[in-house]
């Protein structure tokens, strides 16, 4: 495994941590000895429940915190001793946005820019406007920031990680406190900037998010990477799909998935759900029908993430003690 | 300053060609490599001077001589002199009526003990643990700033508001001082007479002085602000210490450690007022201010960049 991450560094890996590990000052473990792999041009959603040290990697990966042990490369150089060459082309968004209340948008936006040595002074103006236009800020850019709405703050933070062309992007809980509206928004721009070939880093605690937006994911709890790979590996290894009959006669549509090998069965409202058996499943429909039983629906259901997370983590998606 | 930052670009200077793929580096051109150290120190200057704080402090210090010229005005129309009343005020308080001049010195050692550092403890104090509060810390720092490149910009920004703070007393008092009271030739402390243009000069020194006394303490500040993610705690931390230290600097018994202190020397400028200029404690004053900058700069710098940010 080891040997593995080490050799997919230096080509495709965008992101790639050995034996990462904090250990905060009074002892408490972080982060445990993480080896995480971030595929170029991946989507890669990074799953946990607070506290289970996703923001504390991320920190490290940006060279905000020093490792305990271990070490983290990010494109091809390490963190944090390449930090001035690595970060010019990293956008990131850590903890939500924050921002200068007493100045405008479009000035808190030009302060960030200012901060980096590899930003053109003569292109910021337009830069800036740019970056406004992409959130969809542009008409609220002078505006002071401290009368702007989460949502509006959230996207303006984005569009600092937007400022300038990037290879990679870090957006942790990028659509925290956002309207449903807003979420969608970001979720299509986070496709939009994958589909231009960024690599984004994705931290959310939102699984269906994760599912909606991602080509890959690893999924973290306390301290620790429990797995990482694609989305749809993740789906399929997990845990299968299970058989979802809805009907009104569910006594009956019972009895009869019973005698055809259904397993695990549970009745909830008029759905009942268990695992299928090896056999065909248009037979199974069949012999529903031929008993009598009035069928709504009869369908797989595929087994989402959370499944996958209560299953790999054996407990439920709460806040780790 | 200029040249600190020139060497951390050599240091740095890995330029472009290093870069795989160069899609930052492609649209910047060599040109602005050179330029880039002033953006994020004027970045800052903007910053610290359109804060709504930072003018109050200074309209506060552009108050105070005001107010006393005004004072002085009022109690000698009647044609008394000063301290006719009894007590004594602030230094050269009593030339002010022969010359308008003085009031620039009274003014500056009015300031000087409290409102001045006071004002210097706020914009030090609040320096980086502002930012660490809220929050912006993080995104300066991954933009990249780089944390030595940061700390100074934000102690040169420090030093720059040192100046601006005692220029606008200065300024104040010179303008109400030449609207109220006479102006023309200057006695000097040693009896010597000089003209006009002359002490101004010499009030542009003791102004400059003056800022430079309050290096020390400006120092101390950044270090305080390393500290903790609580602009307020730093802001409050640094002004204690300066009331402390001006506390201890008062008790005789303890003479043997005031040389040390950062506001022992802080009244020597008057000695620019002497003809030929004293220099001694002068000297003395700028070896405390290097001092103390040097040991809690450097302290400041060794905090801040092996420091974990997780504000």
């Amino acid at each position: 495994m080891a040997g593995q991450t080490a050799a997919s560094t230096t080509d495709s890996a965008v992101i790639s941590t050995r034996g990462l590990t904090k250990r905060y000052r009074g002892g408490q473990l972080a982060v445990d000895a993480l080896d995480l792999s971030v595929p170029r041009g991946s989507v890669f959603g990074f799953l946990g429940p607070n506290g289970s040290g996703k923001t504390t990697t991320i920190r490290m990966l940006l060279g905000l915190i020093e490792p305990t042990e271990g070490g983290a490369v990010l494109l091809g150089e390490p963190m944090p001793r390449a930090a001035r060459h690595v970060l010019p082309r990293v956008g990131a968004l850590i903890e939500g946005p924050a921002l200068y209340g007493f100045l405008s948008g479009r000035d808190n936006l030009l302060r960030y820019d200012a901060a980096d040595p590899t930003a053109d002074p003569a292109t910021r103006t337009a830069r800036v406007g740019h970056a406004l236009e992409r959130v969809g800020l542009a008409a609220a850019g002078s505006k002071k920031a401290r009368a702007y709405s989460l949502g509006m703050k959230q996207r303006l933070g984005l569009a600092a990680a937007l400022l300038q062309p990037r290879e990679l992007l870090v957006l942790d809980e990028p659509t925290n406190g956002l309207d449903p509206q807003g979420m969608r928004e970001i979720r299509s721009l986070v496709r939009e900037l994958a589909g231009d070939g960024i690599t984004v880093f994705l931290s959310s605690h939102l699984l269906d998010e994760i599912e909606q937006v991602c080509t890959h994911t690893a999924v973290m709890n306390r301290g620790r990477l429990i797995t990482q790979g694609t989305v749809a590996e993740m789906s399929a290894a997990g845990a299968r799909g299970k058989l979802a009959v809805t009907t009104p006669d569910t006594a009956e549509a019972a009895r009869v998935l019973k005698e055809r090998g259904v397993t695990d069965l549970v009745t909830e409202g008029d759905e009942i759900t268990g695992d299928p058996p090896a056999a065909d499943l248009a037979e199974l429909n069949a012999a529903l029908v031929e008993a009598g039983v009035r069928v709504r629906a009869f369908g797989v259901k595929r087994a989402s993430l959370e499944d996958v997370f209560v299953q790999l983590t054996g407990e439920g998606f709460d806040v780790a003690g | 300053m200029s040249r600190a930052e020139l060497t951390e670009e050599r240091a740095s200077g890995r330029p472009g060609a290093e870069r795989p793929d160069g899609a930052a580096a492609a649209g910047a051109p060599a040109r602005s490599r050179a330029v880039w150290s002033l953006g994020l120190f004027r970045s800052e200057l903007t910053i610290t001077f359109r804060r709504w704080r930072t003018l109050a402090l200074l309209a506060v210090l552009a108050a105070v001589p005001i107010l006393v010229g005004v004072a002085v005005r009022i109690e000698t129309s009647d044609g008394g002199s000063i301290g006719s009343g009894g007590g004594e005020g602030p230094a050269f308080i009593s030339q002010i009526t022969n010359n308008g001049l003085f009031l620039v010195f009274t003014s500056l050692a009015a300031t000087l003990p409290f409102f001045l550092p006071m004002s210097i403890g706020v914009i030090a104090g609040d320096s980086v643990a502002g930012e660490a509060s809220a929050g912006t810390l993080r995104y300066l720092l991954v933009a990249p700033s780089g944390r030595t490149r940061l700390l100074l910009a934000k102690f040169t920004t420090v030093l720059v508001f040192c100046l601006a703070a005692t220029l606008t007393v200065a300024v104040s008092a010179l303008i109400t001082g030449a609207l109220l009271f006479p102006t023309g030739e200057v006695t000097l402390l040693s009896g010597t007479a000089i003209p006009f243009s002359e002490g101004l000069l010499r009030c542009l020194a003791v102004a400059v002085l003056v800022a430079v006394s309050l290096l020390g303490l400006a120092a101390l500040g950044l270090f305080i602000s390393t500290l903790t993610n609580s602009g307020i705690a730093a802001m409050a931390a640094t002004v204690g210490l300066l009331i402390t230290v001006q506390i201890v600097n008062t008790i005789p018994q303890l003479h043997a450690v005031h040389p040390f202190l950062f506001p022992h020397y802080w009244l020597s400028f008057a000695d620019v007022l002497r003809d030929p200029v004293y220099w001694d404690d002068i000297l003395k004053n700028l070896g405390v201010q290097a001092l103390y900058t040097a040991v809690f700069g450097s302290a400041a710098w060794a905090r801040f960049t092996g420091r974990d940010i997780t504000a």
